[in-house]
């Protein structure tokens, strides 16, 4: 093996595959010492979306009496959108604290760091699993029957998963270098909550603008888990979809961009 | 037989250091809002002096830094390969380019075979997780499989000796069972090359022992090829029958450990002055955080003399409440072997406690130093009367020339013996040998001049 200058580039891609070993090692940990540290760990991934769910539900629905999807019952169509923003928003904060949370790995050992952040969203997808349980229950509770668009759910996961996924890249990458960048993303999260279609239907957003609108990557993420989920109610806007997937990709081919470009002077700077 | 495993050719890298005017001391970070409010300082003051028609200024220097420079070495297969050198002379920037944590600026380096890179024992350790899965977290983290680990995991927690904790959280671990499950999973690695930093500087001696045990096993028995880092020279030359001494970055000497210890030893140069300030030196086996020592003073004439009165009072700082604290300085000689240690509490045991955070200070007389004359180096040290956990240690913290004294017989500085330090007086009564008389008893005693 040969170490040089601009080497690094060479061998990542295969390096990120031979380090596939740690990278569940370190999603396990991530894992269990979420479920480790507190009871409530656990009990917080239920109870988080629940009470968001209600207050989603009272404040857009009977209060601002805003409409539901087609016929579905509001707080299955809130849970719906929240399904996919936990996800978006737990896995963006997590992952772009990340690289600093390991700090002391960077300094002192060498690995793809690509696998770092990537690992926090694992913990995202399970805490992701378990709201899609309590959505199942609130369907039976419902007696609403899932359709066969379920099937093609994990589609839009994965989109969720890589709207997430390039912001956080670029954002735990500029966190190395300058740390007070973290405080930006709570105030990501926050307005994006309610940029975002999630305590109300994106049709109640006027036809004109509605393709402007899905130049938010979670937009096409929670009309298309209505879709899935609400079966016939939740018609897909294609023009949007295809706007939020472009949008999407572009950040994750940026974030990754912007992150391979800082990853050589990581260890210099944590 | 044995071919260059390592090779390093014209090795370079250089750091940036930014100074910023007005910027006060060095910041561990950038912050991005103090970036935002030079660049908008900068912008500023630019534009005042645009409006009053000067020539703006560029303020802003840019350092270079070059931590290492134009390196060359090879190493051959199964060569254990010490590394010595000050702080910042370019000894980690080395390890963490070899261990590819961070990219040369110029030159390269060919390795043949798998590196196994211990900076630091416990790398990545999660207090909350138990023994049993932090071997395993680890072990990823150094690069091992899982089939590996479980296949050493009696063996590691044979050697760690924490068999009854293996289902405790790490977090309730004392340091030592910490550190001895850490080295533990490390020792355990089986790279083609190993490359180690100073990472022997902790746990107890006894630990400390069986760690070198096991260096030496994996580098002698199991013909690895290991660089190894360390401050502690006694230890270097144990282990290593070649070094490199880096100095600035570069290459001072590369040849067989003694003649290389010695002689960056002697290069150290000697120390006169009267006060020589501690706090900043490396320190070994401890951290210096709960007593840090911070100076010592010599009260007597220097440079020492042998059979003269010695005195120093050693400054130190307790950071809180501190029980039994018993302090120490020894010299050793210029391999690092150690030959003399006064320790305060060797025959009344007083070992003091101190109730407070403060400065404190405290003074060692020796009578008639018996040190024959030579250079020596001086560790200081200071640990728990009752445990072997040390408070802080500086090895080498100085070096001193002993000089013949009045008292000191000519021969001792033509002739010396080469394995005797010490020249001490003892009790001695003469008396006259009667041959005449048969009896045993000699009562007539020549009274000393």
């Amino acid at each position: 093996m040969v170490i040089e200058h601009g080497r690094y580039e060479r061998n990542y891609w295969l390096d990120l595959w031979r380090y596939r070993e740690l990278f569940r090692v370190l999603a396990w940990r991530d894992l269990a010492v979420r479920y480790k540290q507190t009871v409530i760990g656990a009990a917080w991934a239920v109870i988080r979306p629940f009470l968001t769910m209600l207050v989603f539900t009272v404040v857009f629905g009977r209060i601002a009496r805003l409409p539901s999807d087609g016929a579905a019952p509001y707080p299955l169509m809130v849970f719906a959108g929240m399904l996919p923003w936990t996800f978006f928003s737990t896995g963006l904060s997590e992952a772009s604290n990340s690289l600093i949370n390991n700090a002391n790995l960077i300094s002192k050992v060498y690995f793809p760091r690509l696998i770092v952040p990537t690992a926090t969203i694992v913990v995202a997808f399970v805490d992701f699993l378990i709201t899609f349980f309590m959505l199942l229950l609130l369907m039976v509770w419902y007696q609403y029957p899932p359709g066969w668009r379920m099937l093609i759910l994990p589609t839009f996961t994965l989109l969720a998963f890589f709207a997430s996924m390039g912001p956080a890249l670029w954002i735990t990458a500029l966190n190395v270098k300058y740390r007070d960048f973290r405080y930006v993303i709570p105030f990501i999260v926050q307005f994006g909550l309610y940029v975002s279609p999630v305590g109300f239907s994106s049709s109640v957003i006027p036809e004109q603008w509605r393709l402007l609108y899905s130049l938010n990557p979670m937009v096409g993420v929670i009309d298309g888990f209505r879709w899935c989920i609400l079966g016939g109610e939740s018609p897909l806007y294609l023009p949007g979809l295809a706007a939020s997937i472009c949008v999407a990709v572009c950040f994750l081919w940026l974030g990754i961009h912007r992150f391979r470009n800082m990853e050589r002077s990581f260890a210099d700077l944590v | 037989m044995s071919e260059a495993v390592i090779a390093v050719e014209n090795l370079s890298k250089r750091y940036l250091v930014e100074h910023k005017p007005g910027s006060q001391g060095h910041k561990r970070y950038t912050a991005l809002r103090d970036v935002i409010g030079a660049e908008l300082r900068n912008f500023a003051r630019q534009a005042v002096e645009l409006a009053r028609g000067q020539h703006p200024s560029q303020r802003r220097e840019i350092e270079e830094f070059w931590a290492l420079k134009d390196v060359n070495f090879e190493v051959k297969e199964g060569e254990v390969i010490g590394i010595i050198g000050r702080n910042g002379a370019g000894k980690s920037t080395l390890l963490k380019i070899l261990s590819r944590i961070t990219e040369p600026t110029a030159g390269r380096i060919m390795l043949r075979g798998r590196v196994g890179s211990l900076l630091e024992v416990g790398t990545g350790f999660h207090p909350e997780l138990t023994g049993r899965e932090n071997i395993f977290l680890n072990g990823a983290i150094l690069g091992m499989t899982r089939r590996e680990i479980a296949k050493k995991f009696d063996e590691i927690v044979a050697f760690a000796e924490v068999e009854r904790f293996l289902d405790t959280p790490v977090k309730r671990y004392s340091s030592g069972m910490y550190v001895r499950l850490a080295f533990a999973v490390a020792a355990h690695l089986e790279p083609d090359i190993l490359v180690v930093d100073e990472v022997l500087a902790v746990g107890d001696i006894e630990f400390q022992q069986k760690c070198l045990g096991k260096m030496d096993e994996v580098s002698r028995r199991e013909g690895r090829t290991v660089l190894f880092v360390s401050h502690n020279m006694g230890v270097i030359n144990k282990l290593c029958p070649t070094t490199i001494w880096l100095d600035r970055g570069a290459i001072r000497r590369h040849g067989s450990t003694a003649a290389v210890i010695r002689e960056y030893l002697s290069q150290g140069g000697l120390n006169r002055n009267r006060i020589v300030k501690l706090d900043q030196l490396p320190r070994q086996y401890a951290d210096g955080e709960d007593v840090r020592l911070l100076s010592i003073e010599w009260l007597c004439d220097l440079p020492l003399r042998h059979g003269d009165e010695v005195k120093a009072r050693i400054v130190f700082e307790t950071r809180g409440p501190v029980a039994n604290l018993a302090m120490g300085i020894g010299f050793g000689d210029l391999s690092g072997k150690r030959i003399l240690s006064y320790d305060t509490d060797i025959h009344e045991g007083y070992r003091p406690s101190f109730a407070r955070a403060g400065l404190y200070a405290v003074e060692v007389q020796i009578d008639a130093l018996p040190l024959q004359p030579d250079t020596y180096v001086l560790d200081i040290g200071c640990r728990h009367g009752d445990s072997e956990s040390l408070f802080d240690m500086i090895p080498a913290a100085l070096q001193l020339e002993v000089l013949a004294g009045p008292t000191t017989p000519g021969f001792l500085t033509t002739y010396r013996h080469p394995n005797v330090r010490l020249n001490l007086n003892g009790r001695w009564e003469w008396s006259v040998h009667d041959s005449q008389s048969s009896s045993s008893n000699y009562p007539r005693v020549i009274s000393r001049l």
